[in-house]
């Protein structure tokens, strides 16, 4: 039913998220049409013109209760069936991180740094007196152990397809949300505390424009939670490549490393 | 009507002379402290939808000048009257603020629960007329501050009315205003509270059994008890923020922040989730204490106009006894998205779903005092007849914000916003014109316009759902909130943010909508058809008092001895039977 208005879903639990979000509409519209109907008969029916001497008793039938036990049941068979479990899969069922795509994101006003950990697949150390917001805005310290080969971008997440990919998300200044519409993930990124999320992105970035018929089509990174004057454009992209492409990206980035330091500036 | 019998020796008392300082300004008579309260209230209710139609011209038409007051407003708000994200985010956060605590508040519980709720017990007055005055002022202090703030050099706070740290602790010095004013406005519904709920335990009529409370008192009762114990810990945290503000502590601060590119010169160690707890802590049962009172107006309205008692009335006071206690156990359904793991999240989101149950229950129990009943159509039962659907549409788009899953997507998105303000405009605000409407004649011996009322009340209905039904289909397509260009920033939310215009021309017109109100209500204080002790043919006690009630408030001795909505009883040959009659047998 609400399938229209949604972004278009993009990873493997989106469907469920949707499903369960139209099973919570057609209850709501469900009481709110039983409750409507009444409504507008009673107006009318019981109108003082029409039923000049009002019944002191009113109502004996026990309708209501079972109408509220009947709305207690669907909301257990709601938490129960459906958030519940689902919730436990995002934050208690994180696969294995030598199976899937591990990222850093490292929010600030008003920008999403993506760190990768590069060839060796560990993240170097980080140094907060190494932040220099041009050229290390995360306080990457290259002389660390697995430091040398790491990969930074700005605003510019770039995943496989139907690979889990586990995000490590933090905060150098305030608090913002890390939203990703079309993955249906949403979660705040915390000063002080590293938070996973991961999820499975099911469609490249060139299916998903064939299939809305928009050749520009672009999963973007909104930021959710207020952090100042410009969070209305904290606006970071995710790019979803087949693990070829990924790999691909990766290999040209690491390819900047020998060069120039000016090549950090052009992704 | 019973002879008037003469007053009582306590009631002489009051009787002396009073200079006009003490009696309208710093005045201890709780009829007074209410007017106070509400015109307040209804003040801060029309500068808060001031700031928001401001607002709502921003996100309609991004980066275009503000017609007509736009050149006002100032460079560092608005250069060349287009509006800037920061004044966009002072705004929002004012908003807010004043709508909650010095609009809604101050209205629902400072005034109605003040002017109504001891004349409804048969008191003379509050149990503690000197606290009742103190509370208003404080009040008004907090107001003075959150107003004065606007005019800071660098504005208003701009932090939403959450205040979320650390975001609010490195702020400019707006915050510190705010939270100056925060604490005002608590220490206000502190004293408050105390006094409500020590009125309502000692000075009640005799006769008057708690099963014999009109249903009004009992919403304020629980409210009171919210206010008591809720706000104190937001009052603890505001003291917080403010030494994180103005000492350089690190209570809601992390270590190892760099602002700006600078390492923020802060010990850290401090935790900014712990600011949200103690926000949400008290926020959430604020949120009952903003929709428990309107629920009070709308029963004594229904009752009334339906001619009949109210169905359920006693599961309607359990129900909402323990609305007011699972009140406080569900807050943290509010963070969901904080980095929740399952245990904490399946509590919350359990709790979010049983405190449901009983508000289906008083809203059915409503619904149903109708069925029977032989309805009236004034202004007040139109204003209470629109809360109720119209609160429906509230309660019901919480249910998928409150099962964790399906808030991923929709949390922090203007399906939120559509949400709560289906449950406070159309909802607690239709509530309280029901109430204004319904007890302006014993304020002022007048009744107000029924056509300037029906006025009010169409075009309103209209465009509050102008304003707010978009929203919910906005937040489907993940449209965040507080973004000031309304979101064409996102592509996924250039679909929907045409709506932004409608939206607005809606706001727009609700104001337009509001012109007969403030005709009415100022046309009525002296022009408007007289009424009697009991206008509306009402059972409860305050229509026993003269319109307008004296200070010490009855001219006879009260004594109840029924229920509160003794309507068309069988065999009575009137409609009504008052609570405080004396039995025919």
């Amino acid at each position: 039913m609400m399938d229209a208005m949604f972004p278009a879903a993009a990873s493997e639990h989106a469907g469920r998220i949707d499903n369960m979000i139209d099973a919570v509409h057609y209850l709501m519209l469900a009481l709110f049409i039983v409750w409507g109907v009444f409504f507008v008969y009673v107006l009318m029916r019981f109108r003082a013109s029409r039923n000049p001497k009002a019944d002191y008793v009113g109502v004996k039938s026990k309708m209501s209760t079972y109408g509220e036990v009947a709305v207690a049941i669907a909301e257990g068979i709601l938490l129960l069936g459906f958030s519940i479990p689902m919730w436990a899969e995002r934050v208690d069922e994180v696969p294995p991180e030598s199976d899937a795509t591990v990222v850093r994101v490292v929010a600030q006003q008003f920008a999403w740094n993506v760190w990768y950990p590069g060839a060796d697949g560990e993240f170097g150390a980080q140094d907060l007196s190494l932040i220099d917001e041009a050229t290390n805005p995360i306080g990457l310290d290259r002389d660390s152990e697995a430091g040398a080969d790491d990969i930074w971008t700005v605003n510019q997440l770039h995943l496989p397809v139907d690979k889990a990919a586990i995000i490590h998300l933090s905060s150098k200044d305030v608090i913002h949300s890390f939203n990703l519409p079309n993955m249906r993930i949403k979660q705040d990124t915390i000063p002080g505390i590293s938070i996973p999320v991961w999820f499975v992105p099911t469609k490249t970035t060139a299916q998903i424009r064939e299939e809305t018929g928009n050749p520009d089509y672009v999963y973007e990174i909104a930021c959710a939670q207020l952090c100042g004057n410009s969070h209305y454009s904290m606006r970071g992209f995710l790019t979803v490549h087949t693990e070829e492409e990924f790999q691909a990206w990766l290999d040209e980035e690491a390819s900047y490393l020998t060069g120039s330091d000016d090549d950090f500036f052009d992704f | 009507m019973a002879e008037p019998v003469h007053a009582s020796p306590a009631h002489d008392e009051h009787h002396h002379e009073q200079s006009f300082w003490r009696k309208y300004i710093f005045s201890t008579d709780h009829k007074v402290i209410g007017v106070q309260y509400s015109v307040t209230g209804l003040a801060f209710l029309f500068f808060g939808f001031v700031l928001m139609m401001v607002m709502r011209w921003n996100l309609a038409y991004p980066g275009e000048p503000i017609p007509f007051i736009g050149s006002l407003l100032g460079d560092n708000r608005a250069p060349g009257g287009i509006m800037l994200p920061d004044f966009y985010n002072e705004l929002g956060a004012m908003h807010g603020t004043i709508m909650v605590f010095l609009g809604v508040v101050p209205l629902a519980v400072g005034g109605f629960g003040n002017f109504v709720m001891p004349l409804q017990l048969g008191a003379p007055d509050m149990a503690f007329p000197r606290i009742n005055m103190i509370s208003y002022w404080c009040l008004f202090m907090g107001g003075v501050t959150m107003f004065a703030s606007f005019f800071l050099p660098n504005g208003a706070a701009g932090n939403g009315w959450t205040s979320y740290s650390p975001l609010a602790d490195i702020a400019l010095n707006g915050q510190t205003a705010w939270l100056i004013g925060m604490i005002f406005l608590i220490t206000s519904s502190l004293l408050g509270a105390i006094n409500f709920i020590t009125t309502a335990i000692q000075l009640r009529a005799p006769g008057m059994t708690w099963m014999r409370l009109p249903f009004f008192c009992w919403a304020q009762i629980v409210t009171a008890f919210l206010l008591l114990l809720a706000f104190p810990p937001l009052e603890a945290a505001g003291v917080l923020q403010l030494m994180d503000r103005v000492a350089n502590t690190s209570f809601f601060i992390p270590e190892g922040l760099v602002v700006g590119g600078e390492v923020l010169d802060r010990s850290g160690g401090g935790s900014p989730l712990l600011w949200q707890h103690l926000f949400w802590f008290l926020a959430h049962p604020e949120v009952y204490v903003l929709i428990l009172p309107a629920m009070g107006i709308v029963a004594e309205v229904i009752a009334n106009n339906s001619r009949k008692p109210l169905w359920g009335y006693r599961s309607m006071v359990y129900s909402l006894i323990f609305l007011g206690f699972m009140s406080f156990i569900v807050w943290a359904h509010h963070m969901f998205i904080t980095g929740m793991g399952s245990v904490m999240s399946t509590f919350f989101q359990t709790t979010t779903m049983i405190i449901s149950i009983p508000s289906v229950i008083i809203l059915s129990a409503l619904f149903i005092s109708l069925w029977g009943g032989s309805i009236r159509y004034n202004t007040p039962m139109l204003f209470a007849l629109g809360f109720l659907p119209m609160f429906g549409i509230g309660g019901l788009t919480g249910l998928p914000l409150g099962l964790s899953a399906a808030d991923i997507p929709l949390h922090d998105t203007y399906y939120v916003i559509g949400h709560f303000h289906y449950v406070v405009a159309p909802g607690t605000l239709f509530a309280l014109f029901a109430g204004v409407y319904y007890w302006f004649p014993k304020v002022t011996g007048r009744k107000m316009n029924e056509f300037l009322g029906k006025l009010h009340f169409w075009p309103s209905l209209v465009f509050m759902n102008g304003v707010f039904f978009p929203m919910m289909i906005q937040g489907l397509n993940g449209v965040s909130r507080r973004l000031a260009d309304g979101g064409i920033s996102y592509d996924f939310a250039g679909e929907v943010a045409g709506l932004n215009r409608m939206m607005s021309v809606s706001a727009w017109c609700l104001a337009l909508a509001q012109i007969p109100f403030i005709i009415n209500f100022f046309m009525s204080i002296r022009n408007g058809e007289k009424a009697g002790r009991n206008p509306w043919n009402s059972t409860t006690v305050e229509w026993l008092a003269p319109s307008p009630a004296p200070h010490g408030n009855f001219d006879q001795p009260i004594e109840v001895v029924r229920g509160p909505y003794e309507y068309s009883v069988p065999g009575s040959d009137k409609d009504y039977v008052p609570q405080a009659e004396p039995a025919s047998t």
